[in-house]
């Protein structure tokens, strides 16, 4: 048997890791990231000459773990057709028999990268309530996304928000049909064989980690989920994991001045209210942790803070500071004029 | 049992999920027997290295630790007790590794196996060689890290090795002979020089043909290496950690 040295085992393990596009539309352009189910390729498109990611399995087999759950976050991502939710494309089995799916080729920066660049406050707050838009239609489709943190979100060179990452995502009970319809639809290549490793709706619903296996990220998950009680998890775990987002966007504001220091106190209880450890204490719905922020962004009181009289005294000079400062001009100018005129 | 046999597993590829685990505790000494073999192609270099390395035996010591071991293993039924969900199995048999040498009683034993035992005929003069070309340090294997490093870098070259016999084989069995050597030129040798366009040259064919025929190899090869490691694995998730070992893939996030 030959003897193979370091420099042979490396380029063998360097050939067998890309995967073969052979009789696919598809051109492999280069590995973009690497992640606990598979890695992504840039890869072209040959019959639309058109960029796309190509999300692929490190081992083949249609039938274990990993394949079924690459297979049931392509059926998400088809289930959630929105601006702020990344579109698949194709889902099926390459020749060396690893599962796939291809998906828009997202130009841009992860939102711990981008977030670096953008030093206003109120400007990374919308970018927050894109987040919660499109976390929001989720939860109106019946899905969780489970692994909500900044580095599953990315930001395009034209503003746009999309969350990535559907890997862990959780179809509750009433979403299954249009689960399986919306993947049937979005399957344009998958095979019998894969959309039976997939498994059924009944599969689906109780989700991956059904059996009380922990997946997430700590710091970003929420306590139930980090305990594994997954039949207690609702849209109320993501809002948890939205909650820490907002903080680590909030203390990554280099910029606030002290007068911000002090009304950063009002999100600061948003994300308390958040990231409760009981989820009876956090906000009921993605849409109104969204409203507390919206109305912070407008200057107005936010439900999760009962401001003093100073805070709101300072809130509302904050919010009517032009209106306040002319009536003071115009009072000053007629006191000016009255002493004047007495002369 | 013979090299050949060892190393080849007899040239025939079991229906899938075949494990070498199962085969073991199986009541058919056929399947048990064959169950060593196939660990024992797959295992026996990395093992004896690691005791000429690690335990720094000379190599008629390391080779009769090495014969002990694998008959100790068919004796004392060791792959019985392995539990798939506590351990790897590679994890698993450096262990056992470790405590048959430390308990080994040289003289006593190596009398005892030298009447009743069968040696396997492995191919030590070829492991020497390769031992020579190596510039390792035995005291960089001071760590528990750094041995079970070299172990997995081994047993990785063991699992390739055979792997790239069995592509030799299929390539001549499919009339494929210049696409093996395509393949054993560019992948296989260490030559910083080799290009696609040199091969064209060389083998008098167009640089697409050395490309389809070295995307064919790789994906037999990436395909025979991931049979033969899923025979020795004794679980589904075991086989996924240690592809994923043995092909360089990362770890998840």
């Amino acid at each position: 048997m030959k003897f193979l040295s370091d420099k042979a085992l490396t380029r063998l393990r360097d050939g067998a890791e890309l995967p073969d596009l052979a009789g696919t539309r598809y051109r492999l352009l280069g590995q973009v990231a690497r992640g606990g189910m598979g890695v992504v390729y840039a890869a072209e498109d040959e019959t639309l000459r058109r960029r796309v990611a190509l999300k692929v399995l490190e081992v083949p087999g249609e039938e274990g773990e990993l394949a079924g759950r690459l297979i049931r976050e392509a059926r998400v991502l088809a289930l959630l057709e929105h601006p702020g939710i990344v579109p698949v494309h194709d889902v099926g089995s390459l020749a060396d028999g690893r599962v796939f799916y291809t998906m828009k080729f997202v130009e841009g920066q992860r939102l711990d990268q981008y977030i670096s660049t953008v030093a206003s406050l109120p400007d990374r707050l919308r970018v927050f309530l894109r987040i919660c838009d499109a976390v929001a239609f989720a939860h109106a489709r019946d899905v969780l996304h489970r692994d909500l943190k900044p580095a599953n979100v990315m930001v395009g060179p034209f503003g746009e928000v999309l969350v990535m990452d559907w890997g862990l995502a959780k179809i509750l009970g009433s979403a299954n049909k249009p689960a399986s319809e919306g993947a049937e639809s979005g399957a344009t290549v998958l095979q019998t064989e894969a959309l039976s490793a997939a498994g059924d709706n009944s599969t689906e619903t109780s989700g991956v980690t059904g059996h009380g296996t922990v997946m997430g990220t700590p710091g970003y998950m929420s306590p139930e989920q980090a305990r594994g009680d997954v039949h207690l998890l609702d849209a109320r775990s993501d809002i948890f994991s939205l909650g820490a987002v907002l903080r680590y966007l909030l203390k990554k504001d280099a910029s606030a001045s002290a007068s911000d220091t002090r009304l950063d106190r009002s999100l600061e209880a948003v994300c308390a209210k958040a990231t409760a450890a009981d989820p009876a204490g956090r906000y009921p719905s993605v849409q109104e942790l969204a409203l507390d922020i919206s109305r912070y962004l407008d200057g107005l009181a936010v439900g999760a803070h009962r401001e003093s009289l100073l805070e709101k005294s300072l809130r509302f000079y904050r919010r009517y500071r032009f209106f306040i400062l002319l009536i003071l001009a115009y009072l000053v100018m007629r006191l000016l004029l009255l002493v004047f005129l007495k002369r | 049992m013979t090299q050949d046999n060892a190393t080849a597993g007899g040239g025939r590829f079991p229906p899938t999920r075949w494990s070498v685990i199962e085969a073991a505790q199986s009541p058919d000494g056929a399947e048990r027997k064959r169950a060593l073999e196939t660990l024992c192609a797959a295992y026996w270099k990395p093992v004896y290295k690691y005791v000429r390395l690690r335990w720094n035996r000379s190599a008629p010591d390391a080779q009769d630790l090495t014969q002990g071991f694998f008959a100790e293993m068919l004796e004392r039924e060791l792959l019985n007790r392995f539990d798939a969900a506590k351990s790897r199995l590679r994890t698993y048999l450096r262990i056992c590794v470790d405590s048959f040498v430390m308990n080994e009683d040289k003289a006593a034993r190596r009398q005892k196996r030298g009447g009743n035992v069968q040696h396997l005929a492995l191919d030590f003069a070829g492991v020497e060689e390769e031992l020579s070309v190596a510039t390792l340090d035995p005291a960089s294997l001071a760590s528990p890290e750094s041995l079970e490093e070299y172990f997995e870098k081994e047993w990785v070259r063991s699992l390739f090795g055979l792997a790239v016999e069995d592509l030799r084989r299929r390539c001549l069995e499919n009339d494929r002979e210049r696409t093996f050597h395509l393949f054993e030129a560019y992948d296989l040798e260490d030559d910083d020089q080799v290009s696609y366009e040199r091969l064209a040259g060389h083998f008098g064919i167009a640089v697409t043909d050395v490309t389809n025929a070295l995307a064919w190899a790789r994906r037999e090869f990436r395909k025979i290496a991931l049979e033969r490691l899923r025979e020795i694995c004794g679980s589904e998730d075991e086989f996924q950690r240690e592809a994923k070992a043995a092909f360089g893939w990362e770890a998840p996030q």
